[in-house]
């Protein structure tokens, strides 16, 4: 045979698309790769991007075309002793408990695995019969590669894991055939570049390179998920408190919903007063800085467990405004009973007692919500201290004389702050108060820290003592330590025999090395039609000495 | 390694739309340091070295704030005497129970040691709910100011029966309290009286701002309809609880007449809780300039305000002040409890973070 030439086709890959992945896969995601390509491509792809891995146990490939081939193939290949049907648990979520659920369970494995399968088996798999089958054996495999799948499977596997899995699904993708997958999940983010925008047009984000969705991830989605919970736990305790207080004022009022807070404090509260610096706290928040948010990927893990706002974490809350709000009802009414002002005058009067309560309830809420904050920028800082400012200064406004003359009825609060909070013993219920409300908090969260500090305290600390001695230092970049793979890719369009040839890397090393046989099959299985096996060929690594 | 498959450099920069060609950076964001949440920081953590010593500070200027309060508390004299008269052969009794009007008891005092000026009269009311909502919103805050039509507010204490405006109108000016006290020192058998000053007993702000006679001079041509508008048909007419008009409150001083009276205003300042009290007089220092001396006392009270319907009661309250105003031992003694509870509480973190420190270090 005479040679005239080679062609070759270079599918290059994104840049840093294998440290994406390990990050990901370190903040316990899993990630399945579906793809048009065939077989070769994607088992080539999943090599280089170190989702199939040498060191993994199997890599199981289904290619079976028939139902009971590909039922056989799913089911006797990973767990030979496990149950014949999976597990699904019926249970009930959602809003009142009224959507019914129904979950695969996860199941044990001892080691890791991969699941290669290909679209003709993955048609017949997404059947009824067989996907609670294919959804088990591919939840047990670290890596799920399907290849050769067209759209619209894309989207069946994506609604597969969606309907029988309690977990987020999150489809990636550029081109138009990943337009129905992209639609089909929880998110879908789109690539914009070289395949064009119908990604990006139909997905809820998008971004040019594959790498990005490490920080959409691990930083801005952490973030966020923070945030929201933040911002959700500290305004239920706000309105609560405030609430709670007016219910125990009902039992000393006659039950005559009488307000225990000026009208027009109830007016603003929610509206100016606490508006801004909720805002500062829910935008701007940040635990941990960027970089290490990177580099510590198991901190994701509390936004997939939701460990921040759940039943309990809102029942705590809901424990810590009635605490607060009996402290903040109780203290000013024990304190004010039976009392005067210090040159005999009246100070137990309706109005004097409402802007005591409001100004301990304001005081307590911002002294919370400054223990919440762990991102002081300056925004949070003119947000907190200017709300506060801007309390004293409204109130001080609303109850003057300028604005009795003007509007006589709408504000007869006319000379309660004057008279009241020159009195020192008003202070002093202020603070006893707030310092009340303030100090178990403080207490208890800095217990909980030493007894059981979570991975960000962990980070937060170090953090910390990274900082101190010098401005913005970023943590040592760790090294990725992957052995250097001896594997090579290349995939053949044909028959498999040259392609187990060539990469074995028979040829390609110095030293004859012990192996298992390589070809025990001499005709090509191909006409046979029968599953191609990919043998792992475990090496010996190159330091070694040659037997 | 992935060196092979590195994508060429000059395709990071293909961020935004290629349609143009030449627009290589439409889409990028921002870089400044705002939007990319680079804002520098304030980032506190609770470390020990902030929370132990800060709970100790704290405990201990508790502890001290609550001894000067505990030991000021204890140095305010107070004297209470109920007069309701609810069971016979409590003082009063037979007051509470007959309808006479104007009807006087007497009550005996006993003094023992100085009572050190400035001593402050009070009357105290309990199981009387100020605080009620559809009492507290019946008044009319123009009225007060000199605007004399009634507004709705005020309903149904706005309109007598033969449709005359009330003024004051509404609930709480209404129900004002209208017993009237004598102190009597007892001196060598003879009762001398002991004079009370009634002047500056309200906020100065609700005498000067809140409250304003109308103009007009005397004060009686205000309330015979002949003032402004025609609405006024008829005689302005006083509350229907109240036994004589609003401009016959104080005869002798024009400058405590209608609506600006000390009385007046010291009960439409309406009370937060149930059990409260209100400044009534002022023992004068004129002929007791150190207060009131050791003795023997008698209080003529004129009983005109029923509280018997409602398991009212009804007492008087002789009290001096302090800086931090009357007596209230609750603040002193839950100053100390706090404190103590935040010293105790920095020894059970000191014990934690010692414990569980070491083990963290490895």
């Amino acid at each position: 045979m005479k040679l005239l030439g080679a062609t070759a086709v270079e599918d290059k890959l994104q840049d840093g698309v294998p440290q994406t992945i390990e990050q990901l896969a370190k903040a316990d995601i899993k990630i399945w790769v579906l793809t048009g390509d065939k077989q070769e491509t994607a088992e080539n792809i999943g090599y280089s991007c170190n989702m199939l891995r040498e060191e993994m146990k199997d890599i199981f490939i289904v290619s079976a075309n028939t139902a009971e081939g590909v039922k056989e193939e799913l089911q006797r290949k990973m767990c030979p002793e496990a149950a014949e049907e999976p597990s699904v648990i019926k249970s009930r979520a959602g809003l009142f408990w009224l959507k019914k659920t129904k979950t695969v369970q996860d199941e044990k494995v001892d080691g890791d695995y991969g699941l290669i399968i290909n679209g003709h088996s993955l048609a017949v798999a997404l059947e009824k019969n067989l996907r609670l089958e294919l959804l088990r054996t591919a939840c047990m495999c670290q890596t799920v590669i399907c290849c050769r799948v067209t759209p619209l499977q894309k989207a069946q596997v994506v609604q597969l894991v969606k309907k029988y899995k309690q977990a987020v699904t999150l489809a990636i993708g550029d081109g138009a055939n990943d337009v129905s997958m992209i639609k089909a999940a929880h998110i879908g983010v789109g690539i914009s570049g070289q395949e064009g925008m119908q990604a990006v047009l139909s997905s809820d984000f998008s971004f040019a390179q594959f790498r990005y969705l490490q920080r959409l991830l691990l930083v801005h989605g952490r973030w966020s998920y923070i945030r929201m919970c933040k911002f959700l736990g500290y305004f239920f305790y706000k309105n609560f408190t405030f609430t709670l207080v007016q219910f125990w004022y009902s039992f000393f009022c006659g039950f005559s919903a009488q307000t225990v807070y000026d009208e027009w404090f109830i007016t603003c509260y929610n509206l100016v007063y606490t508006a801004l610096p909720v805002l500062g706290l829910s935008l701007f928040d940040q635990d941990v800085n960027d970089r290490w948010s990177l580099q510590h990927p198991q901190l994701y893990c509390p936004g997939q467990k939701n460990q921040y706002f759940n039943k309990k974490a809102f029942a705590s809350c809901v424990m810590h405004s009635c605490y607060s709000s009996l402290i903040l009802f109780f203290i000013p009414w024990a304190a004010m009973r039976d009392t005067v002002r210090d040159d005999g005058k009246d100070i137990a009067n309706y109005q004097s007692f409402a802007l005591l309560t409001q100004t301990c309830l304001l005081i307590v809420v911002f002294t919370q919500l400054c223990l919440d904050t762990y991102y002081w920028s300056a925004v949070n800082h003119f947000f907190v201290w200017g709300s506060i400012a801007a309390y004293f200064a409204i109130t001080f406004t609303m109850y003057s004389n300028g604005m009795f003359y003007i509007f006589t009825s709408t504000f007869p609060f006319v000379g309660t702050a004057r008279n009241s909070l020159n009195q020192p013993n008003v202070w002093l219920t202020i603070f006893l108060s707030s310092l009340l409300c303030i100090l178990p908090v403080v207490a208890f969260r800095f217990i909980l820290i030493q007894l059981r500090p979570t991975i960000n305290d962990k980070v937060r600390k170090h953090l910390r003592q990274t900082l101190k001695p010098s401005g913005l230092l970023s943590p040592a970049p760790r090294r990725l330590l992957r052995r250097r793979s001896t594997r090579s890719g290349y995939a053949f369009s044909h028959s498999q025999g040259y392609g187990e040839l060539i990469t074995s890397q028979n040829f390609l090393m110095k030293r004859p090395l012990k192996r298992a046989s390589l070809f025990p099959q001499t005709d090509s299985p191909i006409f046979q039609n029968q599953p191609q096996h990919y043998r792992t060929i475990t090496e010996e690594s190159e330091e070694s000495p040659s037997p | 390694d992935v060196k092979s498959y590195r994508k060429v450099q000059e395709d990071d920069d293909a961020d935004g739309a290629r349609v143009g060609g030449n627009e290589k950076f439409t889409n990028r964001p921002d870089n400044t340091a705002f939007t990319q949440q680079r804002l520098p920081a304030w980032q506190p953590i609770l470390s020990a070295g902030i929370v132990i010593p800060g709970f100790v500070l704290i405990g201990l200027a508790f502890i001290g704030v609550g001894v000067a309060l505990f030991v000021t508390s204890r140095s305010i004299q107070v004297l209470e005497r109920d007069y309701t008269g609810d069971e016979s052969g409590t003082p009063c009794a037979s007051c509470a129970n007959s309808n006479v009007q104007n009807c006087i008891c007497t009550l005996n005092i006993t003094v023992e040691t100085l009572f050190k000026g400035p001593v402050f009269f009070y009357y105290g009311l309990s199981n009387y709910f100020q605080n009620y909502r559809r009492y507290g919103t019946s008044k009319d805050d123009n009225q007060l100011y000199g605007v004399l039509n009634p507004s709705d507010n005020c309903a149904p204490y706005a309109y007598n029966s033969n449709n005359q405006p009330i003024v004051p109108c509404g609930s709480i000016a209404n129900s004002m309290f209208n017993d009237t006290f004598k102190l009597y020192q007892t001196v060598n058998g003879t009762r001398q009286e002991v004079s009370l000053d009634g002047k500056g007993i309200a906020w100065w702000t609700d005498y000067n701002i809140k409250y304003r006679n109308p103009t007009n001079n005397p004060l009686k041509d205000a309330f015979n309809g002949s003032n402004s508008g025609l609405f006024y048909r008829n005689f302005l007419i006083n509350p229907i609880y109240w036994s004589k008009p609003a401009y016959e409150l104080d005869t002798s001083d024009p400058s405590n007449n209608g609506f600006v009276n000390q009385d007046f205003l010291v009960w439409m300042r309406r009370a937060a809780l149930p059990d409260f009290r209100k400044l009534y007089r002022r023992i004068s220092q004129d002929k007791y300039p150190d207060g009131l001396p050791a003795g023997n006392y008698s209080l003529e009270i004129t009983y005109n305000y029923r509280v018997y319907r409602f398991s009212g009661k009804k007492k008087v309250v002789f009290s001096n002040v302090s800086w931090m105003g009357g007596k209230n031992e609750f603040l002193g003694i839950a100053y100390l409890v706090v404190g103590s509870m935040c010293v105790f509480m920095s020894i059970v973190m000191l014990i934690v973070y010692a414990k569980f420190k070491f083990p963290d270090e490895e």
